[in-house]
């Protein structure tokens, strides 16, 4: 669906605009953050060995190597999702925060099962990652549902700001009616649009490489990535990729000529 | 035996019962004095103007607001003051910790202090209007519903399930998957893309409110259309569904 990507090109946008920021793999069993960041050799402890007290979280943070600002936490692959406890992840969670991080990202699993439910249930803000087709928008809506009602800020009669990013767009197959629009997708989910990323060969190219796509600044994909993450930050930045494009002469010439 | 009566959610693993968290509207009274005589006939003037309304309403005694010492409050009396009018006092909140003794003594549950998830500090006595019996044109209900009204302003997700013993509005959309219950009336003002429920408790007065009539099902007091039906009648429109003769009628609105 996207999640993962999403994580590595939005906490390497975040890093790359200058804010300390840390990505922590949910995914425990499965991991896949470190592949698509490209420290998968570089992996000596994991999350769950910094919950258990194994190593500190210093041991186990691994530095990026493009941008300076960021700093990964990988998944245990020899774990399972039980692994993670409440008291556990909010102590990490507070060590980052007293380590001066700005932003802590979270990389949720897939599902609705105890993974998912340890990456959200600290979360002041989520991005809910959602394909434009109606079985992965019910079970965005689920998932929103779930960060509204058992999430910390829940519990305390607060809400936690949501974001909706729809990944896999490809305006042509929408303009057909293939697939769900982002405004049907905006209608059903009732919440705010933080961006639209085009279908683009570039995010496999990229996640094979290990480079998040956001890197590839040439790409649909990545521009669109680099926009969301500036409308994350509270800039005012137009949607765009959501039109099929016109492939006549005379408007690519026009559109160069603009 | 297993209760069939609503279309119910999955069944429980024990077969005797299933444990839920539940969140309930009750009201809250407020103390501001412990002279009971005081109390007494403002709470009795209050009550007689709207009986129905307070007529076995859990209440939850609250003694945060108290300005003198709350131990000097009588707690028996003021149990049996509350049972006189007919309210059912279910729990104290923010008592001493000798009165959450004096309440358990009592079979009173004692609430711990402070604010309350979601709560408003606006008084919840209803106008007298509030009385469900007014409007002429329809016949009296058998159960006639009471209750608090609940307002909600945010989506209702898929997988979500709200229940309120009297009306309910929304002020958004229903998500497909969602199931919203109401003693009373349903409102929705936005998409109905889920399951509604009004009249729970077989109020066929009852009815169902929408902006757009998209639902997967659609019941008043256990009369119920489904979605082949509810497709081929006024769907995406602005809609009410009521019942006639044990029948449910979706009509557009206006």
């Amino acid at each position: 669906m996207g999640k993962t990507t999403t994580s590595s090109s939005i906490s390497s946008g975040l890093a790359l605009r200058g804010h300390k920021t840390a990505v922590i793999d949910f995914d425990i069993g499965l991991r896949n953050l470190d592949l698509i960041m490209n420290v998968e050799r570089r992996v000596v402890y994991d999350f769950v060995n910094v919950i258990n007290g194994e190593s500190t979280l210093k041991q186990a943070l691994i530095k990026d190597k493009r941008t300076e600002n960021l700093f990964i936490l990988p998944a245990s692959q020899t774990r399972d999702k039980d692994a993670l406890t409440v008291e556990g992840v909010e102590r990490v969670l507070k060590e980052l925060a007293e380590l001066g991080f700005e932003y802590i990202i979270c990389d949720s699993p897939a599902g609705i099962e105890h993974g998912a439910f340890m990456a959200l249930y600290f979360a002041d803000e989520a991005v809910v990652v959602a394909n434009p087709e109606v079985s992965s928008v019910r079970d965005s809506d689920r998932i929103l549902g779930i960060l509204q009602s058992k999430s910390r800020k829940a519990e305390l009669g607060e809400r936690v700001i949501e974001h909706l990013l729809i990944t896999r767009y490809n305006p042509e197959r929408a303009a057909k009616g293939e697939m769900l629009g982002v405004k049907d997708v905006e209608e059903i989910l009732a919440t705010k649009l933080l961006g639209v990323i085009p279908e683009c060969e570039t995010v496999l190219k990229a996640s094979n490489q290990g480079t998040p796509v956001i890197y590839d600044a040439e790409s649909k994909a990545g521009k669109a990535y680099g926009d969301a993450v500036d409308r994350l930050l509270g800039k005012e930045v137009e949607h765009r990729f959501l039109d099929p494009e016109h492939r006549g002469l005379f408007s690519r010439l026009f559109r160069r000529g603009v | 035996m297993r209760s069939t009566s609503a279309p119910n959610t999955s069944a429980a693993r024990p077969e005797s019962f299933q444990l839920k968290g539940g969140l309930f509207p009750m009201t809250l009274l407020e103390l501001k004095t412990v002279d009971l005589s005081v109390l007494a006939a403002e709470l009795r003037a209050r009550v007689t103007e709207s009986p129905a309304f307070f007529q076995h309403t859990p209440v939850v005694l609250g003694f945060e607001q108290l300005k003198e010492d709350p131990d000097a409050l009588n707690l028996i009396q003021l149990r049996d003051l509350c049972q006189q009018l007919g309210l059912i006092p279910t729990a104290i909140k923010g008592g001493s910790s000798e009165q959450e003794q004096q309440a358990y003594a009592l079979g009173l549950a004692a609430l711990p202090k402070g604010k309350a998830k979601g709560a408003t500090t606006v008084e919840t006595a209803p106008p007298p209007t509030r009385e469900r019996r007014t409007s002429a044109t329809q016949p009296e209900a058998a159960t006639p519903t009471t209750g608090t009204t609940q307002v909600i302003d945010t989506p209702i997700r898929s997988g979500q399930q709200i229940y309120v013993p009297g009306d309910l509005i929304i002020l958004s959309s229903v998500s497909a998957g969602a199931e919203i219950l109401a003693d009373g009336n349903i409102h929705v003002y936005g998409a109905l893309r889920g399951r509604a429920l009004a009249g729970l408790q077989g109020d066929e007065t009852a009815r169902v409110f929408c902006q757009s009539q998209e639902a997967e099902l659609i019941a008043i007091a256990g009369h119920y259309l489904v979605d082949e039906d509810l497709r081929s009648q006024h769907w995406k429109a602005a809609t009410q569904a009521y019942c006639v003769g044990g029948k449910l009628i979706i009509a557009p609105l206006s």
